[in-house]
């Protein structure tokens, strides 16, 4: 018997084949005729003035085919890069949106800005001739630390766009109602916190490759993206000006993404405008100390918060000041995500009344900060799990008791928030439970007590996040200033022997799509799996849709696909009630066959497929011959998954180091397609979250703004050694509002996770006086902490 | 990275006479730093010169009382070889901690030393062993051989064949590697030989040195107690991202104790 292949089978990824094998097809693997290559010069400065360009020298250099600066995109008329999302500030006002032009014309704001494009015969020439463009810069005072950006005197990164350098001071809630609450409160824990910086680090650096068809006057665009439609978009409407009709955009097997890849960038506009002028194909593939420099970077806040809690421990209000960073320009979806998918996100699983909330976010001279996996939520979970965690210690309560005491009851919902959001569904107090009884927190003190006598410090730490994702409804969204819709699109086409294509808008990058997708149309609709293919990543092939990003591609794409997989069904029994002569109501659909209850006629579907491709007996008065079915799903809300980590850590005492014992997630997805590849999802998120918390950080000099964590010298990714066997389990509320019943799995270990690690790593110290240690929680921070404690 | 004349020669004499003259030419062992300084465009040599096929240069053999190892002996050969585990354990420990798999498999002893990275982990076992560096034109004492910051006593055209390390009574070494590269942040070889005892340190200055007082206090007593006030200095030691110089003078009292304490395993 064949494995099981339904939903809720551990099928096995039907892509890892050709993945392990290195047969996979990326970007820089495209065989393309008469290829160009190009490199990019960039800034060594942070903040310099550009006196002159010289590219005499170097276009006179071997292999060299063209070279561009900054001035002849400007002369060309080529528009800037935008940021998609309108944020306005808390007096009404759309936030400040400096230009963010293509290449740098008169000034170069971060080390890796660009500042010209040379394209030649190979990848070393072109790095020759970068080296022999003679520029000449004036030097000036860069603004690095995102504490006192916004401080008087602090140098401007657009001082005529956005003076003092703020995008936006942005608020939600009341302040007043808050400070009330506060003035009563019996109890006030206070918190000052900076979230990391981090580097997305995609296995698969970026990469572009452009072509010109001189004869029809289309381009076409290899980009190793998330979501080719809206860049094809962007690209098409705003920067470049080439009508959608005319660009094709391909993003073909993408070697992970966790955000960076949703952006459009400088290299891919500057690849496909130039291919129509050099008249040869353009390829691209960033350099590792590339992508460390100019992929859009995630998290960097800096908050202080305050929780006001009434005598018995229940929390009253949650008052958050946070300076978000925003870089040198504002990347495509950088204005939500410190406003909109981080302050909704403050109430997490707790029934806080009163929150207020004020971000402002801040130009500084560093690569362009952005949606970086859980983009948004990981902060709003930090800030919140952290200080509940910090008031327990405060209040000498039990961590757990103290989140089981104020999360929202399980017959609440659907349950409106203070910070805008509806949370559909939810059942929190049985997933801390149960995380409780798989981390065996009875047995903590126990551990403690044991590694005690080993000299080590144990310690505990909770986490219980919330996370919005699904994105989106597009109605909310364009209320909130989201400048595209958020649906996804879905299309079921047939071929004549009854083998079909899923095509779809979302967009596969490590998530296993060609899986899961083909799992849910099995079974559906009794398709073999391997009857099944899934295409996605081709604008010239698939329908328009929104690309994969915030956990959405199941509940929203996944959605679209059973929409459309119903509209099949309907098709299909009208086929099959003309060839079994019965009525359509009387005709059902099971386990891919459509009969005539009560009766033992029956049509497979594979056969009403092949009439309707072959519709020599078939109602062509009533219905169109062929099977292709579309649809878009547009979701009536945000899902809302849920789930408590803990995380047990060990540290010597000695030498700073902290060990992740164990690791404990009970998550609610909703309903769950493929476990394995859920698994897989929560393993990476948790090692991307521990990753933030003990090890990863973005660190520029605060004088001259170079990046000094700029290679895997000195920035340090998470590596199977630091981390244990993951313990997980899950509690199942279905999504009330998709046909799946599903929420998302793709943010939440990160999202919950360095909250965790860090309450652990709190928990544990605490014996010793400390009460703050920095994140990342390294040998140094902890030492330090450690010391200053001591002292 | 740059174009450069790539040479193989067969035979010491060769690689000598390739060397010679050029003043912009770059031996290579094992490339584990040349060519990512290539690759990053930091280096443009007229000339490299691979060692990798000189026969005579590679091996380990163990003569008298010490155990000697070719220049161009991986740091995989050493840290499975039966003849190094066997007089000093230590050494083929930290051999087989170098880097990752393959550094280890293409890394030579003689690249490391003659390159005398600070955060390099085989510099700490040469002086703490008092080894003998031999090369082409003769012989450097361990001591007088590590000059300073990827500085060495090697003059140009001068090529390490062999180090050799007399076979210790006790020794151990600790690294506290740099959690983003792994190399040694803090390394610390504790030996104890027929010439006495010596800490080495590698990774927390700008050059590998010896902690004298630690010294004195272990030939009295070889236990970490005997050490565990004595604190180096924070002045002069490196300082980044990962550790201050208080946090290395620090970590260099954790790993000698504990170096002491595996030594006396």
């Amino acid at each position: 018997m064949n494995a099981p292949t339904g939903i809720g089978a551990r099928v096995k990824r039907k892509e890892d084949q050709r993945f392990l094998t290195g047969t996979g097809r990326y970007v820089d693997d495209l065989p393309l005729a008469r290829a160009t290559y190009a490199h990019f010069l960039r800034s060594p400065h942070a903040h310099a003035k550009i006196k002159s360009i010289d590219t005499t020298a170097a276009k006179a250099m071997p292999g060299v085919v063209a070279i561009f600066t900054g001035k002849d995109i400007a002369d060309a008329k080529v528009g800037g890069l935008i940021c998609g999302w309108v944020v306005k500030d808390k007096h009404g006002q759309p936030h400040k949106a400096p230009p963010h032009p293509v290449m740098a014309v008169d000034t170069v704001r971060y080390v890796g800005d660009t500042v010209a494009m040379v394209v030649a015969n190979s990848h070393d020439e072109a790095k020759d001739a970068a080296e022999a463009i003679k520029v000449d810069y004036e030097e000036k005072p860069a603004n690095v630390d995102l504490a006192k950006a916004l401080d008087k005197g602090a140098a401007e990164v657009h001082a005529a766009e956005a003076p003092g350098n703020l995008i936006y001071d942005w608020e939600i809630g009341v302040k007043a109602d808050v400070d009330a609450a506060f003035a009563k409160a019996a109890h006030v824990t206070k918190l000052d916190i900076v979230n990391n910086r981090l580097i997305p680090n995609a296995m698969e650096p970026r990469a572009a490759a452009a072509e010109y068809d001189k004869g029809t006057g289309n381009y076409t665009l290899w980009s190793t993206s998330q979501n080719p439609h809206v860049l094809r978009l962007i690209l098409s409407a705003f920067v470049l000006g080439i009508p959608e009709h005319k660009l094709r955009v391909v993003a073909p097997d993408v070697g992970g993404g966790f955000g960076s890849k949703i952006f459009c960038y400088n290299e891919e506009t500057m690849v496909t405008w130039a291919a129509s002028r050099v008249g040869r194909p353009i390829k691209w593939t960033a350099e590792r100390s590339e992508s460390f420099q100019t992929d859009a970077h995630g998290r960097d806040h800096v908050t202080h918060a305050e929780l006001a809690l009434d005598k018995d421990g229940k929390f009253l209000a949650l008052k958050v000041e946070t300076i978000a960073n925003m870089g040198a320009y504002l990347s495509t979806f950088s204005t939500a995500v410190p406003t909109y998918l981080y302050a909704t996100l403050l109430a997490g699983q707790y029934t806080t009344p009163l929150i207020y909330a004020n971000v402002k976010a801040a130009l500084t001279h560093t690569a362009p900060v952005d949606a970086y996996r859980g983009a948004g939520r990981p902060e709003a979970t930090f800030v919140v799990e952290t200080i509940v965690s910090k008031a327990a210690k405060e209040l000498k309560m039990d961590p757990a008791e103290l989140r089981r005491k104020n999360f929202i009851p399980s017959d609440a919902f659907p349950y409106q928030t203070p910070v805008a959001l509806q949370y559909d569904s939810g059942n929190y107090p049985p997933i801390i439970d149960e995380a409780i009884k798989i981390a065996d927190y009875k047995g903590f003190e126990a551990r403690r007590a044991e590694a005690k006598s080993r000299g080590k410090l144990r310690g505990i730490g909770f986490s219980s996040y919330i996370e919005a994702c699904g994105l989106a409804p597009s109605q909310v969204i364009g209320q909130l200033g989201g400048g595209v819709g958020q649906w996804e699109s879905a299309q079921l086409k047939f071929n004549p022997t009854g083998n079909v294509q899923i095509l779809t808008g979302s967009h596969s990058h490590g998530q296993g799509h060609e899986t899961t997708f083909a799992q849910l149309v099995s079974d559906k609709l009794g398709v073999p799996m391997e009857n099944i293919e899934v295409v996605h990543g081709d604008t010239a092939t698939t329908p328009f849709g929104m690309g994969t990003y915030g956990s959405r591609s199941l509940a929203v794409g996944g959605s679209a696909i059973m929409k459309a997989a119903d509209k099949v069904i309907a098709k299909g029994k009208k086929i099959a009630a003309h060839l079994m002569e019965a009525s359509v109501a009387d005709v059902v659909f099971e386990n891919g066959t459509f009969k005539v209850a009560g009766t033992d006629k029956a049509v497979p579907l594979g056969q009403a497929v092949f009439a309707a491709y072959v519709p020599h007996n078939y109602p062509l008065a009533e219905i169109e011959p062929g099977m292709d079915e579309n649809a878009f799903y547009d979701p009536a809300n945000f899902v809302y998954p849920a789930g408590t980590q803990i995380c047990e850590v060990e540290i010597d005492p000695d030498t700073g180091v902290v060990e992740v014992i164990s690791h404990t997630a009970v998550d609610d997805f909703g309903n769950i397609i493929n476990p394995m590849i859920v698994e897989g999802q929560v393993h990476g998120g948790i090692v991307q979250g521990v990753g933030q918390a003990l090890l990863e950080n973005a660190v520029y000099d605060k004088e001259t703004g170079q990046l000094i964590s700029g290679s895997y010298m000195d920035y340090t990714m998470p590596r199977a050694s630091d981390v244990p066997s993951f313990k997980l389990g899950y509690k199942v509320t279905p999504c009330p509002h998709n046909p799946l019943g599903v929420k998302g799995c793709g943010e939440a270990g990160a999202i919950a996770a360095p909250a965790a690690v860090m309450n652990a790593v709190h928990d544990a110290l605490a014996p010793l006086g400390v009460s703050h240690v920095p994140m990342p929680a390294t040998p140094l921070n902890v030492w330090q902490a450690i010391n200053g404690a001591s002292k | 990275m740059y174009d450069f004349h790539y040479h193989r020669p067969k035979t010491l004499a060769d690689a000598v006479g390739l060397l010679k003259g050029k003043d912009e030419a770059r031996p290579m062992s094992g490339g584990m730093t040349l060519i990512p300084t290539l690759k990053q465009r930091l280096a443009k040599p007229s000339d490299v010169v691979d060692l990798g096929g000189i026969k005579e240069l590679a091996g380990i053999k163990v003569e008298g009382n010490n155990v000697v190892i070719g220049g161009m002996t991986r740091h995989a050969d050493v840290a499975s070889s039966a003849d190094v585990k066997g007089a000093i354990p230590a050494l083929a420990y930290l051999a087989g901690h170098i880097g990752d798999p393959q550094v280890r498999n293409r890394g030579t002893i003689g690249g490391s030393i003659a390159n005398n990275d600070p955060a390099a982990d085989y510099p700490g076992a040469v002086v703490a062993l008092n080894a003998t560096v031999t090369t082409n034109t003769g012989k450097h004492t361990a001591d007088s051989f590590f000059k300073g910051l990827f500085e060495t006593a090697l003059s140009d055209g001068e090529l390490v064949t062999s180090v050799s390390f007399p076979k210790a009574e006790k020794a151990a070494y600790m690294k506290f590697p740099n959690p983003a590269s792994r190399y040694a942040m803090v390394g610390v070889f504790v030996a104890k030989t027929a010439g006495g005892v010596r800490v080495a340190v590698t990774g927390a200055g700008p050059c590998v040195f010896r902690v004298k007082a630690m010294e004195d206090a272990l030939a009295k007593n070889f236990s970490s107690d005997a050490i565990k006030d004595i604190k180096v200095p924070a002045d002069g030691l490196n300082s980044d991202i990962h550790a201050s110089a208080e946090y290395r003078a620090h970590l260099v009292n954790v790993m000698a104790r504990r170096a002491v304490d595996a030594a006396n395993k």
